[in-house]
């Protein structure tokens, strides 16, 4: 492992949301602190600090991590993605936003970014879910405003909305 | 929610789709720390006390010179430049913010640091050594007031700061007078609902003014904004308040920031730069804000026809460490609902205001009610259980009728409107109560532990803003004056191209409030909501606003979307005016449509929307004579009721009243004590729904915090003072599979007369009826009447194999808390070395240093008395600690106590170990060895779970250390208890190598 020297910034490369970015950062910064104060991608939020909030959830190389857990300078290389690329390429609400927007499924969306991303990944990989399954699959994340249960009927409906989707693209 | 059928031109009760949606759904919120500061901003971090108690002997920031601090301020700093934060009365205490010669709670900040980043900031706030006196703690309400329970503040005479006793309607005759009677008591503990975004500050000191400007997410109340210039010591207008558009959630927790905002304006000052201050989880957790933990006696008495004649309430509000302003309100605030939706004509309260070694107190969404219905309608399930009545019977019976409103309350609540037999009836009906009886009924038979709660509510809403004076007694308040209303302020403006802007003071925490002061205007404007652009990010500096501001205690529904009314109201009337002019019509006859204002009688003759927007400000001679240019007009408004409170102690608490009534059937599992819910309804009159998409996510979000106050969350305290859960693996919050889908039943709704669209809040009734309605279902289920949130597994299985006990008195000390945060734990290694061998290595510092994981050099300063510097880590958490040893009790060479202490940036512990070296044979030593260590500060916060591994992997890798010193041997094994038990667990469930 390379072992990187404290109190130096080192620089950082990664593609986020597609886009190749990059800076510097001492060891010990966090991903969060460099995605949102050195890049200025500040729609991933941070809960807790200790992973359980699972508010900073973003998506590295395809899989959802907590980014409070991580040190920048771990993904170097990586391909990172965040709320920000989630929107379509026009600009609109992906299904998934849209079923959020429609359900009332978020208050103070402060949570929202790690549940969108989380959920990114979960629909992903199960197209078509229970909505038990979406509650256990949900429960990384908190959220205190809603109760969940806009949350879990907007997942539902996006998931409705992809599977739809991929039908009419195949 | 269902949408009620809304005319085309009309917005309100429509299932508007939030527009906050759009940057919130896209990363493009807008929160404190997502916002650009000035160059040069510096950042934060707050030095806090590890202990719950103690006094400060010495800090010594002589480390700090290093590389990126500019500045720090301690409490002397405070002392100096500030004055003590007012509260509602004269007390005893000095609160400033930060601790000045004591500490009085685990995680009361002590210093804080601005440096060029958060990383250097706090590595300077470890740097900084602070010698302190621990002195005894007291957690309990009860036990803080027995004569000899540690003083908190010295000026006082007790840790009582506040008594007031109010006689209501004839109780003493009452009581005399009644066939029955009932007492309980009730603990209920503390919570909060700890939003996901926690306190953020950014402030900046102000040459010109010699005051401050301050971005934050504070919430309100702003008669608190009076509170921070006093303690600033500048003029009100010199503390410019500002706030983002976003606010990630607050339920309350947001209203003590303010605290924060003074300790930031001091080191913005002394630093000379803007300085922002981001609390992270833990500082959240341990020392943000909690409801006030609550004894309350109740007593009862009733006929035999099961009518309640009078109630007697005595509460112990424990505030922790001090009072912060409008504490201690929440007593207060539901003073004049003390007898809930319940015509009871005679009522006696005492109120209690008592200080421990916890937290202060703040403010929690329901304010005050969860306390106090939980004992309400605790009392009344016992009383029915007691007649051997239906308990929804003897709530029925008791209940205000509707021909009674409106309805003056003993207390002075001013009930404005309600049909709570109705509601009762939709319930039952839509919720299916009898399915649920049914349910029951079986059970019972099949030999289940089933039970059925049932809970009432009277939701209040926008504060009356004098009910605090309530806390003074009538000599008091006649000298300073009446104290009544609760201004609410909206600007509805037009610009010369006929856009409307909408600017409020509501200072929304997520909650859609742009969203539905669009509707509001759109309606009275003849416009749709995407035309009215509205902006609630706060500036004192420039808005409207009056001491209500803020978004607390049910205020926007009835408050701020009545001003919008109003202010649009006018503007309508002025624009009416105006187009009269234009279209030969009489102002009256005209009305505002699609854009257009025109002639009832004659549609065709109109005028577009924004051409009568833009005479007023390209044309002033145009206008009608003596009417002023341009359209923007503010309204600042007040509901008539809200009276001041009477001589006599009675007071109008709040402006609207709702009702909602839940009831719910629970199955306990007699194997684990895991309480289920299997069937829960509630409903909400809140009057006029003004956009059903949010009201039921109100309703539903709200019902989720009570799920977790009645099963999961408590801010849990050692006996000793120490705070024990600093994460979110400790404070444990429900999560998608712990909030179960319930029955939500939307009731006929009652419009309030007092508010211009006839709506009520709705956000909190769950927080009052969902505690004790599943309290109520497991006494049922359970014959059991000391029912303790929140409903943890182990403490229900306990009520469940105790018998019956009676309840205990009011005045006796409650149960000492469990979770004291003593570790313990006893082992043996071999050791090949004779016992003798094994004796000089403890006693010697430099061989000790070698074998004490984590210590480069131990230092003799005294007789067997060592001292030295330990790098210590935990799980997540690694940290530098001055350790001191002492060897006593020293039989050479057989056994020795150690007696140690470990003080660190993360805490600090202390601990006693044993030592019996026994000889074995060829030049062998058995050391068995115990010990017992206790901890606070930050270890103990954050995870009693990791400690126990943590402790004891330490002290074998001690043990291994010190037999491989003694006899060179690296194969010496260490055999702990532990260890043999895990393989003994291992092996039973099969998984045994």
């Amino acid at each position: 492992m390379n072992l990187l020297e404290s109190n130096i910034r080192h620089l950082v490369r990664f593609t986020l949301n597609g886009a190749q970015v990059e800076g510097y950062a001492e060891p010990r910064l966090l991903l969060t602190d460099f995605l949102r104060h050195e890049l200025g991608a500040t729609g991933t939020h941070v809960g807790c600090e200790h992973g359980v909030c699972g508010a900073c959830t973003i998506l590295l190389d395809g899989r959802a991590v907590r980014s409070c857990l991580m040190l920048a300078v771990q993904v170097e290389g990586a391909a990172i993605e965040t709320i920000e690329g989630l929107a379509q390429e026009d600009g609109g609400f992906s299904p998934l936003q849209q079923a959020f927007h429609e359900n009332f499924a978020l208050q103070c969306g402060y949570c929202t970014p790690g549940i969108l991303m989380s959920m990114t990944e979960y629909l992903r990989d199960n197209p078509n879910p229970t909505k038990k399954e979406v509650r256990v699959a949900l429960s990384g994340n908190l959220c205190r405003c809603t109760g969940y249960h806009e949350i879990v009927n907007a997942i539902l409906d996006a998931a409705k909305a992809l599977r739809e989707e991929d039908g009419a693209s195949s | 929610m269902p949408e009620q059928v809304q005319p085309p031109n009309k917005h309100v009760g429509r299932r508007t789709l939030r527009r906050e949606n759009l940057a919130l759904l896209t990363g493009k919120g807008e929160f404190v720390d997502d916002l650009p500061v000035k160059p040069g901003t510096l950042h934060a971090a707050i030095l806090r006390s590890p202990h719950p108690h103690a006094e400060i002997v010495s800090i010594d920031c002589s480390a700090l010179k290093m590389s990126g601090v500019h500045a720090v301020v301690t409490g002397k700093d405070l002392a100096e430049r500030t004055d003590p934060m007012l509260v509602g009365f004269q007390n005893p205490i000095d609160y400033y913010g930060m601790a000045t010669d004591r500490v009085r709670y685990m995680g009361e900040p002590v210093a804080a640091v601005a440096a060029t980043n958060r990383y250097l900031a706090e590595d300077a706030v470890e740097a900084i050594k602070v010698e302190y006196r621990p002195l005894a703690a007291v957690v309990d309400p009860l036990q803080a007031l027995a004569p000899d329970a540690p003083l908190l503040h010295p000026r006082a005479d007790s840790n009582c700061v506040s008594t007031r006793h109010f006689i209501h309607g004839a109780p003493e005759e009452a009581f005399a007078q009644a066939d029955h009677g009932a007492t309980l008591t009730i603990r209920y503990p503390r919570n909060s609902i700890t939003p996901m975004e926690t306190y953020a500050v950014v402030a900046e000191a102000v040459a010109e003014t010699g005051g401050f400007d301050v971005l934050s997410n504070f919430q309100g109340p702003f008669s608190l904004h009076s509170v921070m210039t006093r303690a600033l010591r500048v003029r009100s207008n010199a503390l410019r308040l500002r706030s983002p558009k976003n606010s990630g959630g607050s339920f309350g927790s947001k209203l003590t920031i303010f605290p924060y905002i003074v300790v930031l304006c001091v080191l913005a000052g002394k630093a000379k730069r803007p300085v922002k201050w981001i609390e992270d989880r833990l500082e959240h957790l341990s020392a943000a804000s909690s409801a006030a933990n609550r004894v309350t006696k109740i007593e009862a008495a009733y006929t035999e026809a099961g009518k309640i004649t009078v109630l007697r309430l005595t509460h112990w509000d424990d505030n922790g460490a001090y009072l912060r302003a409008p504490m201690p309100a929440p007593l207060y605030r539901m003073h004049g609902v003390s007898t809930n939706g319940y015509d009871i004509r005679n009522l006696e309260v005492t109120n209690h205001v008592v200080v421990t070694n916890k937290c202060p107190s703040g403010a929690v969404r329901g304010f005050g009610g969860p306390q106090l219905y939980f004992a309400v309608e605790r009392m009344m399930q016992k009383v029915a259980s007691e007649l051997g009545m239906d308990p929804l019977e003897l709530v029925r019976r008791n209940l205000i009728r509707p021909e009674q409103f409106p309805y003056q309350a003993i207390a002075g609540a001013l009930l404005d409107s309600g049909n709570y037999q109705r509601v009762i009836e939709e319930a039952s009906a839509a919720g299916d109560l009898d399915r649920l009886k049914q349910r029951k009924q079986a059970a019972l038979q099949a030999g289940k532990l089933y039970g059925v709660g049932y809970a009432a509510c009277v939701e209040p809403s926008q504060s009356n803003m004098g009910y605090i004076s309530t806390l003074k007694t009538g000599d008091e308040r006649r000298r300073a004056g009446p104290k009544d209303g609760a201004v609410a302020s909206v600007t509805v403006s037009v610009d010369a191209t006929g856009s409307v802007n909408v600017v409020g003071d509501s200072v929304p925490q997520g909650q859609g409030h742009q969203t539905v002061l669009a509707q509001v205007v759109a309606d009275q404007l003849g416009l749709a909501p995407d035309d009215i652009a509205v902006a609630l990010d706060t500036d004192t500096a420039k808005d409207g606003w009056s001491l209500a501001a803020g978004n607390y205690s049910n205020r926007f529904s009835p408050a701020s979307v009545s001003a919008a009314h109003l202010a649009a109201e006018r503007v309508r009337k002025k624009m009416a005016d105006i187009a009269a002019t234009m279209l030969n019509a009489p102002a009256e006859d005209l009305r505002f449509e699609n854009g257009k204002i025109l002639a009832a009688h004659n549609p065709d003759n109109a005028v577009p929307f924004y051409r009568v927007g833009g005479l007023a400000h390209w044309s002033p001679s145009s206008l009608p004579e003596g009417m002023d240019p341009g359209i923007r007009e503010t309204a600042m408004w007040s509901a008539p009721e809200l009276t001041p409170t009477s001589a006599k102690d009675e007071i109008n608490t709040s402006l609207a009243y709702g009702f909602g009534f839940d009831f719910c059937g629970v199955e306990i599992d007699p194997a684990t004590g895991v309480v289920r819910i299997d069937q829960y309804a509630t409903a909400h009159d809140c009057g006029t729904i003004l956009n059903p998409g949010m009201a039921e996510g109100q309703i539903r979000g709200s019902w989720a915090s009570g799920i977790g106050a009645t099963f999961y969350e408590e801010f849990a305290y050692g006996e000793d003072g120490s705070f024990l859960s600093g994460t979110f693996a400790d404070y444990l919050v429900p999560s998608a599979c712990e909030v179960p889908e319930f029955q939500l039943v939307h009731p006929t709704p009652t419009p309030s007369p007092y508010t211009r669209l006839g709506a009520k809040g709705i956000a909190e009734g769950n927080q009052y009826t969902t505690p004790a309605c599943i309290a109520n279902a497991v006494a049922d289920a359970l014959g059991f009447e000391d029912v303790l949130l929140p409903l943890a597994p182990a403490k229900v299985l306990a009520w469940l194999q105790s018998s019956e006990r009676p309840p205990a008195e009011g005045t006796a000390p409650a149960k000492a808390e469990e979770g004291k945060p003593r570790i313990g734990g006893s082992g043996e290694v071999q050791v090949s070395a004779t016992p003798e061998s094994v004796w000089d290595i403890l006693l010697d510092p430099q061989q000790m240093a070698k074998i004490i994981p984590g210590c480069d050099r131990l230092e003799a300063v005294g007789d067997n008395r060592f001292r030295g510097d330990v790098m210590l880590g935990v799980g997540p958490i690694k940290g530098l600690f001055e350790v001191r040893l002492d060897l006593t009790d020293l039989d050479k060479p057989r056994s020795a106590k150690l007696v140690g202490s470990a003080a660190g940036p993360l805490g600090s512990s202390s601990g006693a170990g044993v030592f019996n070296l026994k000889p074995m044979e060829g030049f062998a030593t058995l050391v068995e060895y115990s010990y017992s260590i206790q901890l606070s500060g930050k270890v103990a916060a954050v995870g009693g779970r990791l400690l126990h591994g943590a402790a004891r992997q330490l002290i074998e890798r001690f043990m291994a250390a010190l037999a491989r010193q003694a006899g060179g041997d690296a194969a010496a094994e260490v055999h702990s208890t532990w260890r043999a038990l895990g393989r003994r667990l291992l092996a039973l469930l099969g998984g045994a190598r």
